[in-house]
């Protein structure tokens, strides 16, 4: 029996606003319990939200750039619940009138699969408080910092297939949002957080599954191994004749296992009205317009213009533009050496084993444009050889250097001086019979060797090319 | 004159002038709460300390010459205990919040701070400002000075009460469906409702968040006028307060109504009008017409659905505003408790009064899946039809008289029992909140008991300069409105 995987995203994303969506409190993560509050946000009585216009610019922003319709008279609803990190008691959210409507996202997975995400909507909404629960002392304490940070939660309808799918979404999601600094996305932080909602059907049917809601999804990594442990249980319930129960379920990451949260299907009704304290968003064509026009241009756009302006292959296009970090890292850097091709040939190959072996997101990393730039022209100058602009790169790359003085104050320029390099090279010759041996007998590989040998007389600061040339001809006059 | 009988203009009038002294002011209305209040029961907290040291230090400015231009300064205002003040408790006469001192003013009390005024006390209420009797405070029902066997009618029943009593030169009350004007009309003072957004509900503890609004409970017109300049204006704190122009109310009373034209909707003078209320209210129109304006009757059959309108809308907003007083944060919280859902049970349970419970659970019901189109859907559509009627009447009107109350004060007791007729009774008032008008009312009579009898004169949104006039224009052709002074305030030392 052949089973498909049918899935859709709610993802929420916390907006990169200065202050609160409904007060001017400061959106900064951490702090001390209690201290990035007022009586707005902790809801005290009598106290009233005011919408924060950067708040609908965000996700206007992120409902243009997503290719959704903006819903030009949009309003806020109540989600009324009651939990202790809700001071309210309800939710200022948007159910009837959300600002984002039918968007599309196209996406390409790792394979080569090219498809179209459709989105369902994007609407704001207000964080919660967090809960602590100290154990010791046996009581659960409230930290309302987080209360009325702002979210869009961006719901796709149920198009995706496979993990793959998913995590390109996500991927690109990301990198969109970055691009419009609407926010960090940090997956870490919980500053965007994915919801996926799955359900299992045989191949062919119609009908959906019955589906269940997966949390705690804290990297890309926990997405993909939550989506298979996930379709692997449905489908086992069901091939052993039982049903899937509608249910919100909890990804522990340490035990790669989903836990059932709480049913669905006695499910609570939050009894939605609008927000009678909030007048209606009313956007009209100047706002709406003032928003299109500040769009920055996008991956997709960028991609393209780097292929057709700089030449760089699809693949190394593709890659720089999916992460804003990089793309600016290179225009700034081409900006000051001119030279894209080797900006590019730097960023492919040295930074991204760095990034990756230093596990550092490239929007965290200390490397400046004017750094590389200065690599990339010492070692055109021929000032230093590429061994050494490597070892420099790995320093730039922890803390902010200023090149040219490095190399000065380290001794690193390139020897190219002929007379040195001969003293160097006939010294080498001499100590190392068995090496000049073996290439005089035809092992021509030894001259490898004798290279080496040759470039740690000169500390690896020997021109390659002086070094080589001048190795060649004297072992060849012998 | 004695200071219990002034006005608060007259008595703001003395202050500055020089005859009179901010000290001396609060302390003679401390003086008649002390002796009245036992009785009547208007205030739920008074602050002697802070009122006297506060009438010092504008006293002190009045001396340098400051408050050349605010009418108010030095003046005694006792304050409705919905309306949050700045380390002073803040009750909404519930126990669930028990002594909470919320750590901000509402912005009508930062305004009236700016213009001068002296914060005498917190006036008793019914609870959470929901009901039309006074009755269902936590801190006991406040008593009708006219005859303490009846009511005074509600939610702003300690507002109503002790501008009557002469326990306050003025207060402020908030009026959600009635809650000034219906009191005001029991104690024979005058109340006004401004228009939906003129005055900032920062700091008021919500009720029904979209017809809610603070207003002045006062001796007369011109008191309401100058109390309305002060606490007027948009704020950055409400985004429902409208950026309208306000302000030039006290000054802009002419006591002119030629041309007014007052429309009378038969619906309201009809089945269940008392007949002494019918003529009294009707008098108010001879009255304007002897000055000048056009009475004419029309129809406004809408009319017939504002109670059940209002108090599905009302009770769906108040069982979400209410949500937060959960025992968490502040306030009162049960003693005994197994876990969450027990903490919230039993604080909800034994913090909440019965009418408070029976309007959340009404308005709980009616935003629950499956009842929220037939209800809170229905409701607004209605209040939509409802705005519409009055626009089409303003076309034609100024003003529309309505009675503020079918009857005059009932008797203590006499409601609770039957919350339906309770309801029913709010059908002169909640109207205007559902449309969100500006509405004013003016004692016009007394029953054949002596109880007091309240006209209701309503207008277009923002026109409050306009009902402040009408209503000025008839209080000086008319006694009716000094009586209360003349025999609660005479008295006085």
């Amino acid at each position: 029996m052949a089973w498909e995987t049918v899935m859709g995203l709610e993802v929420h994303v916390e907006l990169a606003t200065k202050s609160k969506i409904f007060c001017s409190c400061t959106t900064e993560f951490g702090g001390e319990p209690n201290t990035h509050c007022c009586p707005v946000c902790t809801g005290m009585p009598g106290t009233l939200p005011v919408a924060n216009r950067q708040v609908v610019n965000y996700a206007m922003k992120a409902g243009i750039a997503l290719n959704c319709e903006i819903t030009r008279y949009n309003k806020f609803d109540r989600k009324n619940y009651f939990y202790p990190d809700l001071p309210k008691a309800y939710q200022i959210s948007q159910l009837y009138l959300p600002i984002c409507r039918n968007g599309r996202v196209p996406i390409e997975t790792e394979t080569g699969v090219k498809k179209e995400i459709r989105i369902h909507e994007i609407h704001m909404e207000e964080d919660a408080g967090k809960l602590i629960h100290d154990d010791f002392n046996d009581v659960t304490k409230c930290d309302y910092n987080r209360c009325g940070v702002p979210l869009i939660e961006i719901v796709s309808e149920p198009d995706f297939r496979s993990a793959e799918e998913v995590i390109a979404y996500l991927t690109k999601l990301k990198s969109t949002l970055e691009y419009l600094g609407v926010s960090d996305c940090k997956m870490q932080e919980g500053s965007m957080r994915a919801d996926v909602n799955l359900s299992v059907r045989q191949v062919g049917a119609e009908e959906f599954g019955t589906r269940t809601e997966m949390k705690n999804l804290n990297s890309f990594k926990a997405i993909a191994k939550a989506i298979n442990y996930e379709t692997k249980r449905q489908i086992d319930v069901l091939e052993r004749g039982g049903r899937v129960i509608q249910e919100t379920r909890r990804w522990d990451d340490n035990k790669d296992k989903s836990y059932a949260m709480r049913s669905k299907e006695n499910a609570q009704d939050y009894r939605y009205f609008p927000e009678p304290d909030i007048p209606p968003i009313e956007i009209d064509d100047q706002w709406y317009s003032d928003i299109k026009n500040s769009l920055p241009e996008l991956a997709d756009a960028k991609k393209i213009r780097y292929m057709e302006q700089y030449n760089l292959p699809e693949y190394d296009a593709d890659m720089i533009t999916s992460q804003k970090a990089l793309a600016d890292f290179f225009e700034a850097t081409t900006d000051i050496c001119n030279n894209p091709k080797e900006v590019s040939n730097w960023i492919m190959g040295e930074l991204m084993r760095k990034l990756s072996d230093e596990a550092v997101e490239a929007k965290d990393m200390k490397l400046t444009p004017a750094s590389l730039a200065k690599l990339i022209e010492l070692v055109e100058k021929k000032t230093i050889n590429r061994n050494k602009a490597k070892e420099i790169f790995g320093v730039a790359f922890k803390e902010e250097l200023d090149v040219e003085k490095y190399v000065k104050d380290n001794n690193l320029e390139q020897v190219s001086d002929e007379g040195m390099v001969l003293d160097i090279v006939k010294k080498v010759i001499a100590s190392n019979q068995k090496a000049v041996d073996d290439y005089n007998s035809g092992n021509k590989k030894a001259i490898g060797f004798l290279m080496g040998q040759c470039m740690k007389e000169l500390k690896g600061k020997g021109d390659p090319g002086v070094v080589n040339k001048l190795l060649s001809s004297e072992l060849n006059n012998q | 004159m004695n200071i219990a009988e002034m006005t608060a203009l007259e008595l703001g009038r003395k202050i500055r002038d020089g005859e009179l002294t901010a000290p001396g002011a609060v302390q003679s209305v401390l003086d008649e709460i002390k002796k009245k209040d036992g009785n009547i029961n208007a205030y739920i907290t008074v602050t002697e300390a802070e009122a006297l040291a506060r009438a010092e230090e504008v006293q002190l400015k009045i001396d340098a010459g400051e408050y050349k231009d605010s009418p108010l300064a030095g003046v005694p205002v006792a304050i409705k205990d919905n309306i949050s003040t700045k380390g002073i408790k803040t009750s909404c006469a519930s126990k669930i919040l028990g002594d909470f001192k919320p750590p901000y003013n509402a912005t009508v009390i930062d305004k009236l701070s700016q213009a001068g005024a002296v914060i005498i006390g917190k006036l008793n209420m019914d609870e959470f400002a929901m009901g039309s009797t006074g009755e269902t405070s936590y801190y006991g029902e406040t008593k009708n000075p006219w005859n303490t066997d009846r009511v005074t009618g509600g939610s702003s029943s300690g507002a109503a009460a002790a501008v009557a009593a002469c326990e306050a030169p003025y207060a402020l009350g908030s009026d959600t469906g009635g809650s000034i004007r219906q009191p005001a009309s029991f104690c024979g003072v005058t109340g006004m409702k401004p228009t939906y957004g003129m005055v900032s509900r920062y700091g008021l503890i919500a009720y029904a968040s979209s017809l809610d609004q603070i207003g002045p409970v006062a001796k007369d017109a011109a008191d309401c006028a100058a109390i309305l300049d002060v606490i007027c204006g948009k704020d950055e704190m409400d985004g429902t307060s409208l950026d309208a122009e306000c302000g030039g109310f006290l000054s802009g009373l002419s006591g002119d109504v030629g041309g007014l034209r007052i429309g009378v909707p038969k619906q309201c003078f009809g089945d269940g009008l008392g007949s002494e209320v019918k003529e009294a209210v009707l008098s108010v129109a001879e009255t304007l017409k002897a000055g000048g304006a056009s009475v004419q009757e029309f129809e406004m059959p809408i009319i017939d659905y504002a109670v059940p309108t209002y108090y599905i809308i009302a009770a769906a907003e108040a069982s979400s505003n209410l949500s937060r007083f959960d025992g968490v944060k502040y306030g009162f919280r049960a003693d005994d408790f197994e876990d969450l859902t027990d903490l919230y049970l039993k604080t909800r349970s034994e913090g909440f009064g019965n009418e408070v419970k029976r309007r959340i659970l009404l308005g709980t019901f009616a935003l629950s899946t499956g009842y929220y189109d037939a209800y809170y859907k229905k409701a607004l559509r209605v209040k939509a039809l409802i705005k519409k009627a009055f626009d089409e009447a303003y076309q034609k009107f100024d003003v529309i008289l309505f009675p503020a109350a079918p009857t005059t004060a009932p008797k203590l007791g006499s409601s609770l029992s039957d919350p339906l007729k309770m309801y029913l009774s709010d059908i002169y008032t909640v109207s205007v909140n559902l449309a969100g008008l500006p509405g004013i009312s003016v004692p016009c009579g007394f029953d054949k008991n002596g109880l007091p009898i309240g006209a209701q004169l309503v207008g277009a949104p923002l026109s409050d300069a306009k009902i402040l006039n009408a209503a000025y224009s008839y209080q000086k052709v008319t006694e009716h409105h000094k009586k209360a002074a003349e025999r609660f305030g005479k008295g006085a030392e």
